[in-house]
């Protein structure tokens, strides 16, 4: 009997815990869509922050955040894809396998501070690239990178082994087996994991605030010629993301409707995190089922 | 590979320049509130791309004052950049920006032979006063007082004329050049950070936490004053604009903008701009600094005051 | 002829091949260089404190007192180390159990309708920006805390509060891969001889999973460890060992985000903070062999 009761509170307790983890995620979303979503207009979105009068907006940001990360997914992508590849078909069972394994991991957990910091260091004063978004876009691939490995190589190890073996049957090379039978495969996986980390970099500031910068320059949405400063396109001028956008407008901000700002800013930085999720999931499913032809 | 750059980034922009100046002109319906575009179309022979990095203070007015220099002179583009005075002063002594703005004099963060190499540029004057929580029923604090608070001698409002309340500071962090001034010429000497006092380095944050803590103590620069939270006097004196011209209140300190030797034309022509009536009556005073024009005081590196 | 017909054939199927094995061993080259490099910067900025500046290596770990700029400058980052540690360990014993129960609801309650509603949302906590979680916390959990316990809401159980949901997903992910993962046959054992399902999960979910909670709980840790601006803005700065919870305190990371920016490269002020960033990237390294160890533990 008394076992029965001990069983009794303890799947109440857990239950309630489920239930307090699903309200607080509530109320924190709840909290940060309430209070912004309503200063959220077509005007909000496209035009310049002010700095001193009301009624400015995010729209470079919003540029900058989303050119940012077509700029480290061109970088990560290829270079993830390519270790990731190597660890699962090419890397020998030996100690130095290991130890690259290990690298990897520790690149992971890497404090995105530090690899500000280092950024700041050599990408930014030592090799001259500048407060830019080449920096930013450098700085975030490096933590980016181990994610992408594993992901690549979850995706690879998932693979059924027969038809990797049938490939290589029928004379095929490792190489080509590998892009054109296993990558299509894991394709599903590695897509999800990639945009999944996509997410992450909208996100990111702290290893920001060191690399791309904190500041936007004028910029000319006529002008499409990369080279150019005054485009949007340059690779090699500073920006400020959204992320870091909040940040300095929670901390320096002079405009009289300044929370106002940070509370839609950060309503939009989070609507494109969930979209980002959501995203992810349901193409997950989609190629799933597209693929293995599972009802 | 920057220097690369930006002599490509140059050469395309002469060239686009001269291939479609009117076609430029006609196309920009750039949002130029001012309608000083009709004398500028002569003189935009300047061109170049130029970096100002450093204080994150001085960005607005360095940032707004470049965008209108950018309308008048449409072949520079400046590029405006906030890491704090300490990255300004760096990049600027390195070669990495051609302009580096700070809240403090050189001297005061680099070595003395770096320094030295270094041109100052006054552009503005920033006040900074010590603010409470409006809460607080003290509207005059003394030096000695304010050395008492921040030295932790005296902890609770009580002592120093106003309502029992436990006294909350809300200081920045030694690194500070906000922290710098307001020492060296509220206090008139370094103080320690004390246990429990909090440390924030944005001005912006500061506000936030001394208008809303009981009893908190902090000190912003005028620009961020508003109804959230109380000004004090200092030593009966309050700081305004014509209090700090004639020198009588002592709490304030230049913005600087240092070049690296004398600068090249298209900086020495926004350097100039800085000082021009249009940008010190206008963006210099909208943003709360003291126009250099009003100072009828001067002090140097020191902190020796000449009239 | 057929056999140089053969060679042919074979040639660009091992020059693909060639091609293939040096561009993925580029790239992983590349890997190894950034985190050696990073490594290097760091570290060489880092010792300049010790090797250019000449201070002691003890008094920097161990001093109370951190006066950049005083006469004499003194350099104790103990109080950041301590902020550092109690923030992110207070973190983990609020996340962990959080997490722990959220699995097991995962796994062995309601799987339905666990993995249906409870996993997007764990994991969309882990998608939230750390701005906004900084954010939230300074205009929601310090006026909370300010008004509900004595001291200023600020200090090291805000921070402590804000990281364990940011650490939560890590915890709960890794939680609940643990327990899906034992073996069937252990738990109906346990039901078949007459246990609760408290008394299984308790008796014998909880002990052989162990190890793997533990990994999630150090990872989590580590993430806190590293966590920079939401930590800054609720935790209050002041470079002292805080006598409460609800009193202003540092960690490494706000430190380094407080002053980095304000210092001149290559000053004595500013080669401190890199000490502080070697700290805290050895500290990073520390946890990763931690979970290098129990994860080798957990395979057992």
């Amino acid at each position: 009997m008394k076992a029965k009761t001990a069983d009794k509170i303890a799947t109440s307790i857990i239950m309630a815990v489920a239930a307090l983890i699903v309200l607080v995620l509530a109320g924190l979303l709840g909290y940060i869509l309430f209070r912004g979503v309503g200063h959220i207009s077509f005007h909000f979105l496209t035009s310049a922050p002010e700095s001193i009068r009301k009624g400015g907006g995010i729209g470079p940001q919003l540029f900058n955040s989303i050119f940012l990360l077509v700029l480290t997914m061109i970088i990560t992508i290829p270079i993830g894809l390519g270790a990731g590849i190597y660890m699962s078909e090419y890397a020998p069972m030996n100690r130095i396998t290991n130890f690259i394994r290990l690298i990897v991991e520790v690149l992971s957990s890497v404090p995105s501070i530090i690899v500000g910091l280092f950024g700041l260091l050599v990408l930014v004063n030592l090799f001259g690239f500048g407060f830019s978004l080449f920096s930013g876009a450098l700085a975030l691939t490096v933590f980016n990178l181990p994610l992408m490995v594993r992901i690549t190589e979850q995706g690879l190890k998932g693979v059924p082994r027969e038809q990797k073996e049938a490939s290589l049957a029928l004379g095929l090379s490792k190489w080509k087996t590998i892009t054109s039978v296993m990558l299509p495969i894991a394709l599903p996986v590695v897509l999800t994991g990639t945009i999944l980390a996509a997410g992450r970099v909208f996100g990111e500031a702290a290893a920001l605030l060191f690399t791309a910068g904190m500041s936007s320059p004028r910029l000319d949405f006529t002008n499409w010629n990369p080279l150019s400063p005054f485009s949007p396109l340059n690779p090699f001028r500073p920006a400020e993301t959204l992320a870091v956008h909040i940040w300095k407008i929670n901390s320096e901000g002079l405009a009289p409707d300044a929370g106002q700002i940070a509370a839609g800013a950060s309503a939009v930085l989070v609507i494109t995190v969930l979209v980002f999720n959501f995203g992810a999931r349901w193409l997950g499913r989609y190629m799933h089922r597209k693929f293995t032809a599972i009802k | 590979m920057k220097k690369t750059v930006i002599l490509l980034m140059t050469l395309i922009l002469t060239v686009t320049l001269a291939a479609c100046g009117k076609n430029n002109n006609e196309s920009s319906n750039s949002p130029s509130e001012n309608a000083s575009n009709s004398p500028s179309e002569s003189a935009s022979d300047l061109s170049g791309s130029f970096l100002a990095s450093g204080s994150s203070a001085m960005q607005k007015l360095v940032e707004q004052a470049s965008g209108k220099f950018m309308d008048k002179n449409k072949g520079v583009s400046i590029q405006v950049q906030a890491g704090g005075s300490g990255t300004g002063l760096t990049q600027v002594s390195e070669g990495q920006s051609e302009i580096g703005n700070s809240d403090v004099f050189a001297e005061e963060k680099l070595d003395a032979d770096k320094a030295a190499a270094l041109v100052d540029h006054q552009v503005a004057v920033v006040s900074i006063a010590a603010v409470i929580n409006p809460a607080v029923t003290v509207d005059n604090l003394t030096k000695q007082q304010l050395i008492d608070i921040f030295t932790g001698k005296v902890t609770n409002w009580k002592d120093v004329g106003g309502n029992d309340q436990k006294i909350q500071i809300v200081n920045r962090p030694s690194s500070s050049g906000t922290r710098a001034t307001f020492e060296k010429f509220a206090l008139g000497q370094k103080t320690e950070d004390l246990q429990g006092s909090i440390q924030e380095d944005s001005s912006g944050t500061v506000k936030k936490l001394v208008g809303e803590t009981p009893g908190a103590i902090g000190y912003l620069a005028l620009s961020y004053l508003d109804d959230s939270i109380k000004k004090v006097k200092y030593e009966g004196i309050e700081a305004t604009e014509d209090t700090v011209a004639d020198g009588t209140y002592p709490v304030w300190a230049y913005e600087h903008m240092y070049t690296k030797g004398e600068p090249k034309a298209e900086v020495k022509a926004f350097l100039d701009f800085m000082l021009s009536d249009e940008v010190q009556n206008g963006d210099v005073v909208e943003l709360g600094y003291i126009p250099m024009s009003k100072m009828k005081v001067k002090r140097d590196v020191a902190g020796n005051v000449t009239k | 002829m057929s056999q140089s017909l053969d060679r042919q054939k074979a040639k660009p199927h091992l020059a693909e091949e060639w091609v293939g094995k040096i561009y993925t061993f580029l790239c992983i080259l590349f890997l190894i260089t950034t985190i050696f490099s990073i490594v290097y910067f760091v570290a060489s900025k880092g010792l300049s404190t010790f090797i250019v500046n000449h201070v002691n290596v003890i008094d920097l770990l161990t001093g109370l007192k951190w006066l950049p700029d005083g006469e004499p400058a003194l350099f104790g980052a103990l109080p950041f180390i301590f902020g550092s540690f109690s923030t992110s360990i207070l973190a983990a014993c609020l996340a962990a159990p959080l997490g722990f129960c959220a699995a097991v609801f995962m796994v062995e309650i309601s799987p339905k309708f666990g993995r249906k509603y409870l996993q997007p949302v764990i994991e969309l906590l882990a998608g939230i920006p750390s701005v906004v979680y900084g954010f939230v916390g300074l205009s929601v959990i310090v006026p909370f805390f300010r008004d509900v316990f004595p001291g200023q809401g600020i200090g090291i159980a805000a921070g402590a509060l804000v990281l364990s949901i940011m650490i939560l997903p890590t915890i709960t992910t890794i939680a609940t891969d643990a327990l899906a993962a034992l073996p069937k046959g252990l738990k109906e054992g346990s039901y078949a001889l007459g246990s609760t399902r408290w008394q299984t999960i308790y008796r014998i979910v909880l002990p052989t999973t162990l190890p793997a909670l533990m990994t999630g709980i150090v990872l989590g840790i580590a993430r806190a460890f590293g966590e920079a601006l939401a930590v800054q803005m609720v935790i209050g700065n002041a470079p002292h060992i805080p006598r409460s919870l609800f009193e202003s305190a540092s960690t490494l990371t706000s430190a380094i985000t407080l002053s980095m920016g304000n210092t001149a490269m290559g000053s004595l002020a500013n080669n401190a903070l890199w000490s502080l960033a070697l700290i805290l990237m050895l500290m990073t390294f520390v946890f990763v062999f931690i979970v290098r160890f129990l994860e080798g533990r957990s395979k057992l």
